[in-house]
C-alpha cells in the first residue's frame, strides 16, 4: 500500500511537472485614431475587430483603445475582455464585446490631436499586466503624430516580444505630393518599434488580415 | 639548389629520367616480396575479421531464430490447447444441454412404448362368438318340415332368431372393430412423440460426432506442433504473418474510429476543463478527452479478457468466475458511463458549434440564415459518441493477435536483417582480400621489367622466390557457417592466432 502511495505521489509531481506554466494565450491591444479626418475609417476598424472577435480563442485577452490628445490613459480603454476558458462564455463574452465596440464608434468624436506614442505605451502597460504569451499591439492609424503644446512622448518603447502593426496606413493629402513624407513617417514608427525590440508589420489591405497572426 | 635540379643526375634530362626509373624500379623489386607479405597479412586481417563477425552475427541469427522458432510453438501449442479446450467446453455445453435430459426422454420413450403395447394389445382381432345355443338351433334350423305349419312357423321363428344373432354379431364385430380403430388412431402422437425424441437424440449425437471430428483435427495439429515438425512450424510461421497483417490493419481501423472519436470530444472536453490550459505543448482538453478514450479502450481490455476472450492478462483470467463475473459487471458497467458521457460531449459539441457558427455569422454582419435546426445530425453525433466507445472495446481481440504475432514476425525480420549483414560483411571480406591480391598483381605489373629481367637472369621465368601462389592464396581456415558453442569460438580463435 505504501508503495502504491509514494507511486502514485511520484505520477503527481511528474503531472504537475509536465504542466506547462508558459502562457501560450494572445493578447491583442488595438488603437484606434479617432483624429481629425481618420475618424471616417473607423468602419473599417470595425470590420477588423470582427476578425479578431473570430479568431482569438477562450483565454485570449482583447483590449481596444482610442488615439486621442492625451492616449496615455485607461480611460481611452473602450472596451477590454479576457475570454473566458470555457468556449460557450468565451461567445456570449465576444458578442458583448462587439456590441461595446458598435456603441462606440456610433458615438464617437474627433480629437483635435494624435497621441500614438502615449497608446502606444499604454498597450505594453495593459499586455504586460495580462501577462499574454503573444502580445499585439495593432494601430489602426495614418502614423501622423500630433501631440498637444507640453505633452512629451520622448521614452522610447520596451517592446520585447511584441509585434506592432499598423493598419490602414492611410495617405495624407501631403503624402500624395511628396511621398516621401509618408514612406519617412512609416520607417519613423518601424525603427522606433525595432529599436524597442518589437516586431514591425503592416497591413493596409484589409482582406490580408490573416496576416496578422501569421507573420 | 632546387629539388628540380637535384633530380638531374646527368646533362640530358631523358637519361636523368631514364635512371630515376631504373632506381626506382629497382627499389620496388626489392621491396616486392615484404610488400606482397604486408598486403596479403593485411587483406587477410580485413577478411577474417570480417569473416569472423560475420560468423558471430550468423550465429546470432541462428540463435534467434532457434528462439523464434520456440516461441512459435509454444504460441502454437497455446493457441492449440486454447482450440482443443474450447471444443471441450463446447462438446460438454453440448452434452449437458442435450444428454442432461436423457434420462427422462428414455422414461418417456419407455412410457410411449409401454402405451403402445397396451393399445396394441387391445385393439387385436378377436373373432365375434356366437352364443353356445347358436349350433343346436341351427341344426333344428336344419331339419327339413314336412308342412305342418306350427313346424314351420316354429323353424321360421328360430330362422328369424338365428338371422336376428347373426345380424347382432356383425353388428357387434363392427362396433368393435371401430372402437380399435379408434386406439390405433390415438396411437399416431405416440408414435410421432417417439420418432420426435429418438431425431432429437440422433441430432446430438451427429453434432458430438461432428465435435469430436473437430477435436481430432485440433489434437492432430497439437500433435505436430508438439512433434516440433517443420511442417507445423511453416504453418505457424504462415499463420503468424497472416494475423499480424490483419491484426495490423483492423489496428489501423481502430485507430482511424479514436481519432474520429477523439474529435467528437475534444471541443466540448474544453467547456469541462477549459481551453487555454496545456499539459507540455498539448492542450489540457485534448489531452483529456485523449485520456476518456484511453481508459475506455482500458476497460474494453479488462471486458475481453474478464470473459476469457483475450489473455493478454493472465491474473484476470486466471481469477475464479465469481470474481470475473464481477469483473465483467463493473468494467461494462463503467464503460456504459463513459459512452453516456461521450454521447451528452457529442451533444455539447454540436451546440458549440451551432453558437460558433451563429457568432461567426453575427461577426461577419450576416443575418443568421441556414444554420441547420434538424437534430438529425444531434442525434447522428450522440449515437456515434455512445457506439463508437463499444466498438473500440473490441479493439482488445486484434491488438492481442498483434502482440502475440509481432513476437514472431518481428524476430523473423530480426533475423533475416542479421542474415543480410552477415552476408554483406563476407562480402566486404571477400572484397577486402582480393583487394590485397589485386594491387599485389597491380605491384608486379608496375615492375614487370625487373621481374622480367629477373626472369631471365635466374632461368625459372615461372619461379616467384619463395614466395609461392599457395601462400598468396592460402585462404582463411575460418568456418563460414554459424558458430554455436563458446568453445567452438574459443578454438578458431587460436587456430586465427
Amino acid at each position: 500500500m505504501k508503495k502504491f502511495f509514494a507511486l502514485a505521489i511520484v505520477l503527481c509531481i511528474l503531472i504537475v511537472g509536465c504542466t506547462d506554466t508558459k502562457s501560450r494565450s494572445t493578447g491583442v491591444y488595438m488603437l484606434l485614431d479617432t483624429s481629425g479626418t481618420y475618424a471616417v475609417e473607423l468602419e473599417k476598424a470595425q470590420k477588423i475587430l470582427n476578425y479578431l472577435l473570430g479568431v482569438l480563442a477562450p483565454g485570449d485577452t482583447l483590449a481596444v483603445a482610442r488615439i486621442d490628445t492625451g492616449s496615455f490613459s485607461e480611460k481611452d480603454i473602450v472596451a477590454k475582455i479576457s475570454f473566458d476558458d470555457r468556449p460557450s462564455v468565451a461567445n456570449n463574452q465576444k458578442r458583448l464585446f462587439m456590441q461595446q465596440v458598435d456603441k462606440f464608434v456610433s458615438s464617437v468624436k474627433g480629437s483635435p490631436y494624435t497621441d500614438i506614442s502615449g497608446g502606444i505605451l499604454q498597450a505594453i502597460e495593459y499586455l504586460n499586466e495580462a501577462g499574454s504569451g503573444k502580445k499585439y499591439v495593432l494601430i489602426f492609424s495614418d502614423l501622423k503624430e500630433e501631440l498637444a503644446k507640453g505633452y512629451k512622448r520622448d521614452i522610447p518603447f520596451q517592446l520585447p516580444a511584441f509585434n506592432v502593426i499598423a493598419l490602414n496606413v492611410t495617405k495624407l493629402r501631403g503624402d500624395n505630393i511628396d511621398p516621401k513624407e509618408y514612406m519617412a513617417r512609416v520607417e519613423d514608427w518601424r525603427s522606433k518599434v525595432e529599436k524597442g525590440g518589437g516586431e514591425w508589420g503592416m497591413i493596409n489591405d484589409l482582406e490580408r488580415l490573416n496576416n496578422i497572426f501569421t507573420n | 639548389m632546387t629539388v628540380a635540379n637535384m633530380l638531374n643526375l646527368t646533362a640530358s634530362p631523358a637519361l636523368s629520367i631514364l635512371i630515376w626509373i631504373v632506381l626506382f624500379l629497382a627499389a620496388l623489386y626489392f621491396a616486392r616480396r615484404p610488400f606482397h607479405r604486408a598486403m596479403m597479412s593485411f587483406s587477410k586481417i580485413i577478411y577474417n575479421a570480417l569473416r569472423f563477425t560475420a560468423a558471430s552475427v550468423l550465429s546470432a541469427e541462428k540463435r534467434l531464430t532457434q528462439r523464434n522458432r520456440e516461441v512459435l510453438m509454444t504460441a502454437g501449442l497455446e493457441n492449440a490447447e486454447r482450440m482443443v479446450e474450447r471444443e471441450f467446453d463446447r462438446i460438454g455445453a453440448s452434452v449437458t444441454r442435450d444428454l442432461e435430459g436423457y434420462p427422462n426422454v428414455h422414461r418417456q420413450v419407455s412410457e410411449v412404448i409401454t402405451k403402445l403395447d397396451e393399445d396394441y394389445n387391445e385393439s387385436a382381432d378377436v373373432p365375434p362368438s356366437l352364443p353356445n345355443w347358436m349350433p343346436i338351433i341351427e341344426s333344428i334350423a336344419k331339419i327339413k318340415h314336412t308342412g305342418d305349419s306350427m313346424v314351420a312357423n316354429m323353424l321360421a321363428e328360430i330362422n328369424r332368431s338365428l338371422n336376428d344373432q347373426h345380424k347382432k354379431a356383425i353388428e357387434d364385430y363392427r362396433n368393435s372393430t371401430a372402437s380399435r380403430h379408434a386406439i390405433l388412431n390415438k396411437m399416431m402422437p405416440f408414435w410421432r412423440k417417439l420418432e420426435k425424441s429418438l431425431t432429437s437424440i440422433s441430432k446430438s449425437i451427429t453434432n458430438i460426432k461432428k465435435r469430436s471430428k473437430t477435436v481430432d483435427h485440433y489434437m492432430d495439429e497439437y500433435e505436430q506442433i508438439r512433434s516440433k515438425s517443420d511442417r507445423a512450424a511453416r504453418a505457424l510461421s504462415t499463420s503468424s504473418l497472416t494475423q499480424f497483417a490483419i491484426a495490423g490493419l483492423v489496428l489501423l481501423i481502430a485507430i482511424g474510429g479514436a481519432i474520429i472519436n477523439f474529435n467528437l470530444i475534444a471541443l466540448p472536453m474544453s467547456e469541462m476543463v477549459g481551453g487555454a490550459s496545456y499539459i507540455g505543448p498539448y492542450k489540457t482538453s485534448d489531452v483529456a478527452g485523449l485520456v476518456i478514450i484511453l481508459v475506455e479502450l482500458t476497460m474494453g481490455l479488462f471486458l475481453m479478457e474478464s470473459l476469457r476472450i483475450t489473455r493478454l492478462f493472465p491474473i484476470i483470467g486466471a481469477m475464479d468466475d465469481k470474481m470475473r463475473r464481477h469483473m465483467i459487471v463493473i468494467t461494462f458497467t463503467l464503460l456504459a458511463i463513459l459512452a453516456g458521457v461521450e454521447s451528452a460531449l457529442a451533444f455539447m459539441r454540436d451546440r458549440i458549434a451551432l453558437d460558433m457558427q451563429a457568432l461567426r455569422q453575427t461577426l461577419a454582419g450576416a443575418e443568421q440564415i441556414g444554420l441547420s435546426t434538424s437534430m438529425i445530425p444531434t442525434v447522428g453525433q450522440m449515437v456515434m459518441g455512445f457506439i463508437l466507445p463499444f466498438a473500440l472495446a473490441f479493439v482488445a481481440i486484434p491488438l492481442e493477435s498483434f502482440v502475440s504475432s509481432s513476437r514472431t514476425v518481428l524476430g523473423g525480420l530480426v533475423a533475416w536483417l542479421l542474415r543480410i549483414f552477415a552476408f554483406l560483411l563476407r562480402l566486404l571480406g571477400n572484397i577486402g582480400f582480393y583487394a590485397g591480391r589485386f594491387i599485389v598483381n597491380i605491384y608486379d605489373l608496375a615492375i614487370f621489367p625487373a621481374i622480367w629481367l629477373e626472369g631471365i637472369i635466374l632461368g625459372t621465368r615461372g619461379k616467384k622466390g619463395a614466395f609461392s601462389d599457395a601462400e598468396i592464396l592460402e585462404d582463411s581456415p575460418l568456418v563460414e557457417e554459424a558458430v554455436d558453442s563458446f568453445d567452438k569460438t574459443l578454438q578458431i580463435k587460436e587456430h586465427q592466432e
